[in-house]
């Protein structure tokens, strides 16, 4: 269970978090919606530790993520991420950039890991493509290895900073199927997204952030029907 | 009106001499080379990485050594350490002339090359539980190899040409050795003629040999 309590984030005199409190149970799927700028992307980095905060707390399965005493590489291990910018490793074939984590970060033999490798690319779709570098894959499959990559180091929950902004249209559909299949499949997940559609079919809960703070939390239902702040109703019918 | 008669015989006699103090030559590009890729990474990291004191002194080299002669960067080493009771061997002089120079250079190359590579490489690193010194050795470092190697085949190139100021500090490398015989037998163009062959072959295998290397190295 990721358990936020009181969370604020600035960076430099600019507070972008203004006191989140907000928990998710293993097996759900979250989405966070809201404008740009809105904090919710910073929200992710500060779950997995990349960003420092200023207050409140972030506990993953009873550790505290900002603690001093916190081992973070094995706490990340736990939480899996996949950026807008897919950030494919250029230098390492498809089945490289899969494996090398569970190598040097897991210690598995090398033959482990090009085991759960093959495995993993074959879950997102890219069973061909065991051989090839990322600069001869499109966007919506360098998007899918960023996710096997993540799901290499088996992770208990996977945390998706808008994974489909960045893509060509037409490349959006195979990125959310496999999102998708992954929630089918139980992972806790929570996505930054802007694809209402998705938002709406897939997850339990869907959160609305407007300028650092979370205004509403609910089923879809109640976010995309009977939204109870002005702000989400507004934001909703400007992106609809 | 052309009443020069060329002699190529003694040239050709101390040819072995030539190519011995050519490999000299090689040597002390090659020792600068390697001397100038450690200082040099360190100082990009400097100047990336802090603030203060440490960032001034690398900031400090990397300006002497990009904007004042090599010469002069050879004779600070010579005369200049002279004056101050510190005498160095020619070969010395030189290699820490050029070294100074080539590291100053490179850091300019590597801090090109740390800046190329996007943060966001790092964070995806870091994300998969990647210690810092992991990150960097296995996903940024890789990359930034890719960048400078090409720059730093030119650096090594120029390391060669360079070390040919050794002449003027007494270091018999290759020109030291030229000027040497030239001055010895008069036949001043055919010596200067041949080693600048010399050099041409030296320089000609390096590139070829970076560019067959950069085939087997990078395969993306």
């Amino acid at each position: 269970m990721i358990e936020i309590s009181g969370l604020e984030k600035y960076f430099g005199a600019l507070q972008v978090l203004k006191g989140i409190d907000l928990n998710v149970q293993k097996g759900e799927v979250l989405s966070v919606i809201g404008a740009s700028g809105s904090g919710k992307s910073t929200l992710l980095y500060c779950i997995n530790g990349l960003e420092p905060i200023q207050k409140g707390s972030v506990v993953v399965d009873g550790t505290d993520v900002h603690a001093k005493g916190t081992d973070i590489n094995k706490l990340r291990q736990k939480l899996g991420m996949v950026f807008q910018q897919w950030n494919s490793f250029p230098h390492l074939t498809a089945l490289e950039n899969v494996a090398l984590a569970p190598r040097i970060v897991k210690g598995k033999s090398k033959a482990e890991a090009k085991e759960i490798a093959e495995k993993q690319l074959k879950h997102v779709g890219l069973e061909d493509k065991l051989n090839v570098f990322p600069n001869a894959l499109s966007g919506g499959q360098q998007q899918r290895l960023a996710i096997a990559r993540a799901l290499a180091m088996e992770p208990t929950y996977m945390l998706f900073d808008e994974a489909t902004s960045a893509l060509d249209p037409e490349l959006v559909g195979e990125v959310l199927d496999t999102m998708r299949l992954l929630a089918e499949e139980g992972m806790t997940m929570i996505c930054v997204t802007h694809e209402m559609g998705f938002a709406r079919d897939v997850s339990d809960r869907v959160a609305f952030f407007h300028k650092g703070v979370m205004e509403e939390i609910g089923p879809p239902a109640q976010i995309f029907g009977q939204a109870e702040s002005e702000n989400t109703r507004k934001f909703l019918a400007n992106v609809r | 009106m052309f009443d020069y008669n060329f002699h190529w015989r003694p040239v050709l006699k101390s040819l072995p001499d030539l190519l011995e103090a050519g490999l000299l030559t090689l040597q002390v590009a090659a020792l600068s080379m390697i001397i100038g890729i450690v200082i040099g990474l360190a100082l990009a990291l400097i100047r990336l990485k802090l603030k203060g004191p440490l960032y001034w002194l690398a900031t400090g080299w990397v300006e002497l050594a990009r904007n004042t002669p090599a010469l002069f960067q050879l004779f600070f080493f010579g005369f200049g350490l002279g004056a101050f009771g510190v005498h160095l061997s020619p070969f010395l002089i030189v290699l820490a002339g050029l070294s100074f120079n080539c590291a100053g250079y490179l850091a300019e190359n590597f801090r090109g090359g740390f800046q190329a590579v996007p943060d966001t490489q790092l964070r995806a690193a870091r994300s998969l539980g990647m210690t810092s010194w992991q990150a960097y050795t296995r996903i940024i470092i890789p990359q930034v190899f890719k960048i400078v190697y090409h720059p730093v085949t030119n650096q090594m190139v120029w390391a060669v040409l360079m070390s040919s100021l050794g002449m003027l500090v007494g270091f018999r490398e290759l020109s030291g050795e030229t000027q040497f015989f030239a001055s010895r037998t008069f036949r001043i163009f055919e010596y200067f003629a041949v080693t600048a062959i010399i050099y041409y072959v030296i320089v000609k295998i390096i590139l070829v040999a970076s560019r067959l290397l950069a085939m087997r190295l990078f395969r993306y």
